[in-house]
């Protein structure tokens, strides 16, 4: 009889998984490539703990102690050497990292931290002269500030608002992309024509009142109005 | 320094052709060297006004196409010696002007005068723009009614971009020039004001030349209206302009007709 029991054999099962890893490629003199990695290490501190390592040595021919002090060198800067590449496989101990083969290369996504954004263009133009007769300025992005009069005969197309420190004589269209929010301002109002997101009032259709004074206009619904400012 | 000076305006017949001559002639009497230049190829007039039209031989464009050389192209006028007239061409039209060539003719006229006055043909197209191109200082003549001054808006623009002083981002400097101003009409509201004019164009002012009698005189006798009598109401606000741009203070004033009493007995009498 045997006393002993026999614990109930279970199954190894066994299955191929790849990941992905970084790969070093140390290049001689290797002195001069530690240096390269402890440059990187002193800009990033900890950006290879944790992180699967192998090292690709195909691009140079190291020795057996070579190697082994190599892989010291990289646990010494808390890398962990995952596997070795590119080497004669008598080269390596049963205490080094095993050899891999068959990798294949594939696209790193680091994680590095984003850039500051480059600043939003501003979203206004300011003009400091009038603006003469004959004369179209279209700035689609946004609003338009103009410290001087329109000229008769003169156009203004705004993205945003229209701003105008000074008589407005030609014609303002804000809001050409679809901003129905857009307004038209200005310090006297003699206008040709304003328009808001496609809706229009020619000279004829504006409030002989208001001629003159300083006025502003906005879209409610469909229809244009126009207030004087004060 | 040479100074280029464009008598401009957009709109014809406001009094470019007039005032060019009138403030060539009151800066030649200043003892300034003079030359007016006409650049109305295909409808001078200039050499009337200036009373030189029997001795014109070459012109501008002669000497833009290298026909001739500028010292044959340019006419002395008989009444002051340091003023100048170079003449339009009648048988072309503007589009024999080329920039190089206005560029070779200016630079040229520069190291021979003080004062280098391009007489502006009307409009906004190659002869005005070839006109203002190589200007210094500009001087936009305007009438007090709303089309004259919605032109000469539309012109102060085109001085601001198009210019080589413009292009370089040095500015041109401007004058405006109010000519055919009647005070009584103006007064009675028919005429824009002077203060509206100046508002709509933020521009400085030159000067104000009243409506006359004396230009018409002056223009068909073939003579600058501050040659042919200094002492009349326009002669006096052209001189007065003339020495706004030498850089004198001059109080601004509308000069007004002395009328006598047979003047006034008989009221206006044809020119």
């Amino acid at each position: 009889m045997d006393a002993i029991a026999q614990p109930t054999r279970q199954l190894v099962r066994m299955r191929g998984r790849s990941y992905v890893a970084f790969v070093f490629c140390p290049a001689v003199p290797i002195v001069g490539w530690l240096d390269e990695i402890d440059a990187t290490l002193a800009r990033s501190p900890g950006f290879f703990v944790g992180k699967p390592v192998v090292l690709d040595l195909s691009a140079v021919n190291l020795s057996q102690t070579a190697i082994a002090h190599l892989v010291t060198s990289l646990e010494q800067r808390n890398i962990r050497v995952l596997g070795i590449e590119g080497v004669d496989e008598a080269h390596l101990t049963a205490s080094m990292p095993p050899l891999l083969t068959g990798g294949r290369p594939c696209v790193l996504v680091q994680n590095e931290p984003k850039k500051p954004e480059a600043k939003p263009k501003p979203m206004s133009l300011l003009l400091e002269s009038p603006v003469r007769s004959g004369q179209s300025v279209v700035f689609t992005e946004g609003d338009v500030t103009v410290l001087g009069s329109v000229g008769s005969g003169a156009e203004i197309v705004a993205g945003g608002s229209i701003h105008i420190y000074g008589t407005l004589r030609g014609r303002a269209m804000a809001g050409v992309n679809g901003n129905s929010a857009a307004r038209i301002y200005c310090q006297k109002i003699e206008a040709e024509l304003l328009a808001i997101d496609g809706y229009y009032q020619t000279a004829e259709d504006i409030d002989a009142n208001l001629r003159n004074r300083p006025a502003q206009a906005w879209l409610e619904g469909d229809v244009m109005k126009i207030t004087a400012l004060n | 320094m040479a100074k280029v000076l464009v008598v401009t305006s957009g709109k014809g017949g406001v009094g470019k052709t007039t005032s060019t001559a009138a403030l060539g002639a009151a800066l030649a009497q200043m003892g300034e060297k003079v030359v007016v230049v006409d650049f109305d190829v295909g409808l001078r007039n200039l050499d009337l006004v200036m009373g030189a039209e029997r001795r014109v031989v070459f012109d501008l464009i002669n000497v833009v196409q290298g026909v001739a050389k500028l010292s044959q192209a340019l006419i002395r006028d008989k009444r002051l010696e340091n003023l100048w007239l170079l003449p339009a061409s009648q048988t072309r039209d503007k589009d024999a002007l080329t920039d190089e060539g206005v560029c070779s003719i200016i630079a040229d006229l520069r190291n021979r005068f003080d004062w280098i006055l391009c007489d502006s043909p009307a409009g906004i197209e190659r002869g005005a723009t070839l006109a203002m191109r190589y200007a210094d200082e500009a001087v936009i003549v305007t009438n007090p009614e709303v089309s004259s001054v919605r032109d000469s808006d539309r012109i102060i623009g085109m001085l601001d971009s198009k210019t080589v002083k413009a292009e370089k981002g040095e500015r041109v400097e401007k004058h405006v020039l109010i000519t055919r101003y009647d005070s009584a009409r103006a007064a009675r509201g028919e005429m824009l004001s002077i203060e509206d004019i100046l508002e709509i164009l933020a521009t400085p002012l030159l000067g104000i030349i009243p409506e006359s009698q004396d230009v018409l005189r002056a223009s068909n006798v073939g003579s600058p209206v501050t040659l042919n009598d200094a002492t009349s109401a326009p002669a006096r606000a052209y001189i007065d302009a003339a020495r706004r741009l030498m850089g004198e203070t001059v109080t601004m004033t509308v000069p007004v007709e002395r009328k006598g009493l047979m003047n006034r007995l008989l009221g206006r009498r044809a020119a």
